[in-house]
C-alpha cells in the first residue's frame, strides 16, 4: 500500500487572507490598491490591475518571463512580493511606446510572444543605459530572459539595429 | 505588433469575470490499484467543486488515436502524475494548496521502467508484448547483403527525453454558452480536441465549440495534451455550471505533459573499401510512455528517416514503440526523425573513421542523387542539388581549413579541445503517406462586405508565423494589400478543419489550399484566373451589394498529389511527398577543466523548395537548431519511477542568449510545385541536424564515443575517463 501525502501540484503561492493597502507608481500614474500581504507584484499586475502583458513563465525567477522595470532596473515580478515594491516606480510593457518597438517587429526578436513582454522590457532599458555595453556584450545583458523559439538570433539583431538607428554601437 | 506591447491575450490573459480556477490531483504511483482517495484537512471542502471519473457524460478516455486513455483514472493508474480527480474554487491559491490536501491511495503494482527490456508475463500492459507499434521496412535481402560486404560496423546509439519548455504553459478556460461548451485555450490542433470532447462529454460539434487562443509556443507539446486539459476544464464547467480557467504552472506542465520519446538506435552497416553503403540493418527502439497517444505515427516518422538522404540497395528498419509506465511522450518538433538521425549520422562518422575515410567524402558518395531510392523505395526527382548543399556547409564553415587547424591546436593545448562536426539530413513535410488524403483538408476564404478576404483555417498561430504567411499567400494570389486580408481566429464553429498545425505543413499544404481557396473564390465571382487586385475588390463589393446574395466563399479540398504512391502494409513507396535537404555543421570547444561544452559556431544549410518569408524561415532554422544544441548539451533528465524529477528551469536548463552562438542560416531553392508559392515544409528540420553534427563535433575534439546525448559535463567526464582507464590498462 503506498501513500502519499502531497500530490505533485506545486503552486505554493501562499495567502494569509489579510489585506493591506499598496501603493506606487505604476507607469508614470499614482496607484492604489488592496492586496494580500503575501501577494506577488506579478499576481497584483496581471489579476488586481488587468495588466497582463507581463507573464509567469516559471514563477522562480529564470526565465525573465515577468521582467518589469522596478525603479529603472529589470527585476522578476514573480520573486517580488507586491508590499517590497511599495512606494517605487513600476513599469511595465504596457508602458513602452509602438515607435522603440519598431525594430523588434522587422528584425525577427518575436515568434510565439509569450517570453516578448520581458524581452523588450530588458532590451529597452538597455537602449536607454548604453553605456553598460561598454563592459558587457548584448548576448551577457539579455541572458536573463529565455527565449525557446527564435534562438535569440532575431533579438540580439534587433537590438543591434536600434542600436546603430540612433548611432550608437554595440557588440554582440 | 501587439505581442510587443503586451496586448496579445494569451489564455490566462482573457478577461475573465466570476470563474473558478481549476487543479489537478494526481497519482503518486507509477502502476496500481486505486484503493481510496481521502480529503484531508486544512480547507472547507464544501467551498470545492470536485469531479471524478463517475462525472464524465460519455466516454472516460482522451480519443485521438485510440481510447487508451482516460481522462481521469477510474480505478487503475499506469503513471505518476496521472489526474485522478480534479477540484475548483474561485481562489487559485486554494484550489491548488487543496490538490496537495488529497491523498490518493494505491495498492502498487511493480512498474515497466526499461523500454529496451523484454517484458515478462506480469509486465504486459498493451496487446500481447507492450509492443505499441511495430514496422518493418524491407528492401531487398539486408542479411545476404551484410555477409557479402567486406566490412561490417556496428553501432548502439541511444537520445534522451526533452521537454518542451513552451515559455507559455498550458491551459484552457470552458465555459458553457446555452447549450454549448466553450473551450479557449493554447493548443495546436483545435479539431483533435474536439475529436477527444465529443465522445467524452457525449456531445455532437453543434454542442461544443473549440477556439484557439493566441499560442505561446508550441513545438509538438500542445499537438495531444490540450484536449486533456480542455476535458479537464470542461467538466469542471458542466459540474460547477460557472467558467473554469485551468492553468499549469512551470512544475505541473513540466512533470504531467508528454514530452519527446528516448529512444535506442541500432544500426549493422556494410561497406565496401571504396566506401559505398551496401546494406544498412536498422533498429529503432521508443519508449512510449503508459498510454498511446501518437507513438505509432512517431515511430513511422522515425523508421522512414532512419536509413537517412542515402542511396543503399539492401535496407531492412525494424521499429517498435514500446509501452513503460512512464509519463506518457508524445510529439515534439522532428516527431521521431531527430532520434533517428542521432543515430544515424553519428554512426556514418564511426564507420568512415573504420574506413579511414574522411566523413565527407563517405557522404559524398552515398548521398542520393535523381532517380536512385530511398529505404521506402521512392524514387528521388526532385531537381535539388544535394551535393551543393553540402559544399555551402563546408565552404561556410571552412570546414578543410578549420579541422586542420583544430587537430593542430589540439595537438598542442591540454585544456581547450575544439572540434568540428557534420550531418546531412532531410525531413519529408506534411503527414506520412497517405496521412493528407486521409485528412482531407479544407479551407475557406471568405469575401467581406469591404471588398477584402478572410482566410479561415483550423491552422494556429504559435509563433510559426501562420498569420503572415497566409495572409502573405492570399494577398499575392488575389493582388490586395495585406490590409485586406484577415486571417480568422481557429473556431471549429467558423473555420474549417483543415487539420492539425503539424508535420511541416501549414504553409506547404494549407498555404496551397489557401491559394486554390483563392482561386476558387475568383471562379464564383466568374473572373478569370488572372484577374488580379481592384477588379478583385470591386467584384466582391459588388457581389455583396445585392443583399439577398449568399455569402461568398472560395473553398478548396486536398487531392493528393499524382506522383505520391505509398502502401501502408508494406511501408513502400512515397513517404512523403517532398523533402527538405540539409547540411549543418557544429563547431564545438570543451573546457577539460570543467567538461564543459560551448557551441562557438553553427552552420545551417537547407534547401527548402522556395523561402517565402526570409525573416520568418530564418527565425524557424535559428529557433530549431538552439532547441537541438540544447538536447544535445544540455536538457537532463532526473527520473524516478518514470516520473520527471527536476520539474524547473532551475534545474531543467535551456540555454540563453549567451550560452548559444550566432547561428548562419543559409538556404537553396529548387520549387516544389505542389507546395505554396513552391515552399516544402521546414518547421522541424532544423531539429534532425544538430544533435549528431555536435557529437560528431565532440568525437573530433576528443575522440570520445559520442554514442548518447545530452552530452553533459558528467556524461563528458565519464567518457574520459573511461578511455583513460583503458589506456593505462
Amino acid at each position: 500500500m503506498s501513500q502519499q501525502t502531497n500530490g505533485p501540484v506545486r503552486g505554493d503561492l501562499p495567502v494569509t487572507g489579510d489585506t493591506i493597502i499598496f501603493r506606487c507608481q505604476l507607469n508614470g500614474v499614482e496607484t492604489e490598491i488592496e492586496v494580500d500581504p503575501a501577494e506577488r507584484l506579478l499576481d497584483t499586475l496581471r489579476y488586481r490591475l488587468s495588466l497582463t502583458g507581463t507573464k509567469e513563465g516559471c514563477a522562480e525567477g529564470e526565465c525573465g518571463a515577468c521582467t518589469v522595470l522596478m525603479d529603472g532596473l529589470p527585476v522578476n515580478s514573480c520573486l517580488i512580493l507586491s508590499f517590497q515594491a511599495a512606494d517605487r516606480q513600476i513599469d511595465t510593457v504596457e508602458s513602452l511606446d509602438e515607435a522603440v518597438l519598431a525594430p523588434f517587429l522587422e528584425g525577427g526578436a518575436t515568434q510565439c510572444g509569450a517570453c516578448t513582454p520581458g524581452v523588450v522590457i530588458t532590451a529597452n532599458w538597455l537602449l536607454e543605459n548604453r553605456d553598460l555595453l561598454d563592459t558587457h556584450r548584448i548576448r551577457e545583458l539579455m541572458a536573463g530572459n529565455l527565449c525557446r523559439c527564435t534562438g535569440y538570433d532575431g533579438i540580439v539583431d534587433s537590438i543591434e539595429a536600434a542600436l546603430k538607428a540612433d548611432g550608437a554601437g554595440g557588440s554582440a | 505588433m501587439a505581442k510587443l506591447t503586451g496586448r496579445e491575450l494569451y489564455v490566462d490573459d482573457i478577461p475573465s469575470a466570476d470563474h473558478l480556477w481549476g487543479a489537478t490531483v494526481r497519482s503518486p504511483s507509477a502502476r496500481g490499484r486505486i484503493t481510496g482517495v481521502d480529503f484531508g484537512s486544512g480547507v472547507d471542502w464544501s467551498e470545492f467543486v470536485v469531479v471524478t471519473a463517475e462525472d464524465i457524460p460519455g466516454r472516460n478516455a482522451v480519443f485521438l488515436m485510440e481510447y487508451d486513455q482516460p481522462a481521469l483514472a477510474d480505478g487503475y493508474v499506469r503513471h505518476i502524475h496521472e489526474a485522478v480527480l480534479l477540484l475548483a474554487h474561485p481562489s487559485r491559491e486554494t484550489a491548488r494548496r487543496a490538490a496537495k490536501l488529497v491523498t490518493v491511495h494505491v495498492e502498487t503494482e511493480s512498474p515497466v521502467l526499461d523500454f529496451c527490456a523484454e517484458p515478462s508475463t506480469e509486465d504486459i500492459q498493451y496487446g500481447p508484448d507492450n509492443v505499441f507499434k511495430r514496422i518493418l521496412i524491407e528492401k531487398d535481402d539486408v542479411e545476404a547483403a551484410l555477409a557479402a560486404a567486406p566490412i561490417v560496423v556496428e553501432g548502439e546509439y541511444f537520445t534522451g527525453s526533452q521537454e518542451h519548455v513552451y515559455l507559455e504553459t498550458q491551459g484552457m478556460r470552458a465555459h458553457v454558452d446555452g447549450d454549448v461548451v466553450v473551450i479557449q485555450g493554447s493548443m495546436q490542433c483545435p479539431y483533435y480536441v474536439l475529436k477527444a470532447l465529443k465522445p467524452m462529454l457525449a456531445r455532437d460539434e453543434s454542442e461544443i465549440r473549440i477556439i484557439q487562443t493566441p499560442t505561446g509556443g508550441g513545438f509538438g507539446g500542445k499537438e495531444e495534451y490540450p484536449s486533456m486539459i480542455a476535458g479537464h476544464a470542461a467538466l469542471l464547467a458542466l459540474k460547477s455550471g460557472r467558467p473554469v480557467k485551468l492553468i499549469y504552472d512551470r512544475w505541473e506542465d513540466m512533470a504531467a505533459t508528454t514530452k519527446r520519446h528516448p529512444s535506442r538506435v541500432r544500426h549493422r552497416t556494410g561497406v565496401d573499401e571504396q566506401g559505398r553503403l551496401l546494406a544498412q540493418d536498422i533498429e529503432v527502439v521508443l519508449d512510449g510512455g503508459a498510454y498511446l497517444t501518437l507513438s505509432p505515427v512517431v515511430l513511422s516518422r522515425a523508421v522512414i528517416h532512419a536509413a537517412g538522404p542515402y542511396a543503399c540497395d539492401a535496407v531492412r528498419i525494424d521499429g517498435r514503440a514500446m509501452l513503460t509506465n512512464a509519463v506518457p511522450f508524445g510529439a515534439f518538433r522532428g516527431f521521431g526523425a531527430p532520434q533517428a538521425f542521432f543515430g544515424l549520422e553519428r554512426h556514418m562518422d564511426v564507420v568512415a573513421e573504420r574506413l579511414g575515410m574522411d566523413p565527407v567524402e563517405f557522404r559524398r558518395i552515398n548521398l542520393i542523387r535523381d532517380g536512385q531510392q530511398t529505404a521506402t523505395g521512392q524514387t528521388i526527382k526532385d531537381g535539388v542539388d544535394r551535393l551543393e548543399v553540402l559544399d555551402s556547409a563546408l565552404r561556410s564553415s571552412d570546414w578543410t581549413a578549420r579541422r586542420a587547424e583544430f587537430d593542430r591546436q589540439n595537438a598542442d593545448d591540454p585544456l581547450i579541445k575544439r572540434g568540428l562536426g557534420l550531418a546531412m539530413v532531410h525531413h519529408g513535410a506534411g503527414f506520412t503517406g497517405n496521412g493528407e488524403l486521409m485528412l482531407q483538408s479544407v479551407v475557406h476564404v471568405a469575401g467581406t462586405q469591404e471588398g477584402g478576404v478572410e482566410v479561415r483555417t483550423a491552422s494556429v498561430e504559435m509563433g510559426q508565423g501562420m498569420t503572415t504567411i497566409f495572409t502573405q499567400l492570399a494577398a499575392d494570389r488575389l493582388g490586395l494589400d495585406a490590409d485586406s486580408v484577415a486571417i480568422a481566429q481557429p473556431d471549429t464553429h467558423r473555420v474549417p478543419n483543415s487539420g492539425p498545425s503539424v508535420a511541416s505543413r501549414t504553409s506547404m499544404v494549407v498555404g496551397f489550399l489557401v491559394e486554390q481557396a483563392c482561386d476558387d473564390l475568383r471562379r464564383q465571382l466568374g473572373l478569370a484566373d488572372d484577374v488580379r487586385g481592384s477588379a478583385v475588390t470591386e467584384a466582391i463589393k459588388a457581389w455583396y451589394s445585392d443583399s439577398s446574395s449568399a455569402d461568398l466563399i472560395g473553398e478548396s479540398t486536398y487531392e493528393q498529389p499524382h506522383h505520391i504512391d505509398w502502401d501502408e502494409e508494406t511501408y513502400l513507396g512515397d513517404a512523403y511527398g517532398a523533402y527538405a535537404w540539409a547540411a549543418y555543421v557544429a563547431e564545438v570547444e570543451v573546457d577539460l577543466r570543467t567538461y564543459g561544452t560551448r557551441v562557438t559556431n553553427f552552420v545551417a544549410v537547407q534547401e527548402i523548395g522556395r523561402v517565402l518569408n526570409e525573416t520568418l524561415a530564418r527565425g524557424q532554422i535559428q529557433g530549431g537548431v538552439a532547441q537541438g544544441i540544447s538536447w544535445a548539451l544540455l536538457e537532463d533528465f532526473r527520473w524516478q519511477d518514470g516520473a520527471m524529477q527536476n520539474c524547473q528551469l532551475t534545474n531543467y536548463i535551456i540555454p540563453t542568449s549567451d550560452d548559444l552562438p550566432p547561428i548562419q542560416v543559409e538556404f537553396l531553392e529548387t520549387p516544389y510545385p505542389f507546395g505554396a508559392q513552391g515552399s516544402k515544409g521546414i518547421g522541424e528540420l532544423p531539429m534532425d541536424g544538430p544533435g549528431p553534427a555536435i557529437a560528431n563535433a565532440l568525437a573530433h575534439a576528443l575522440g570520445i564515443p559520442a554514442t548518447a546525448i545530452p552530452i553533459t559535463p558528467e556524461r563528458l567526464m565519464g567518457e574520459l575517463d573511461s578511455i583513460a582507464a583503458l589506456e593505462a590498462s
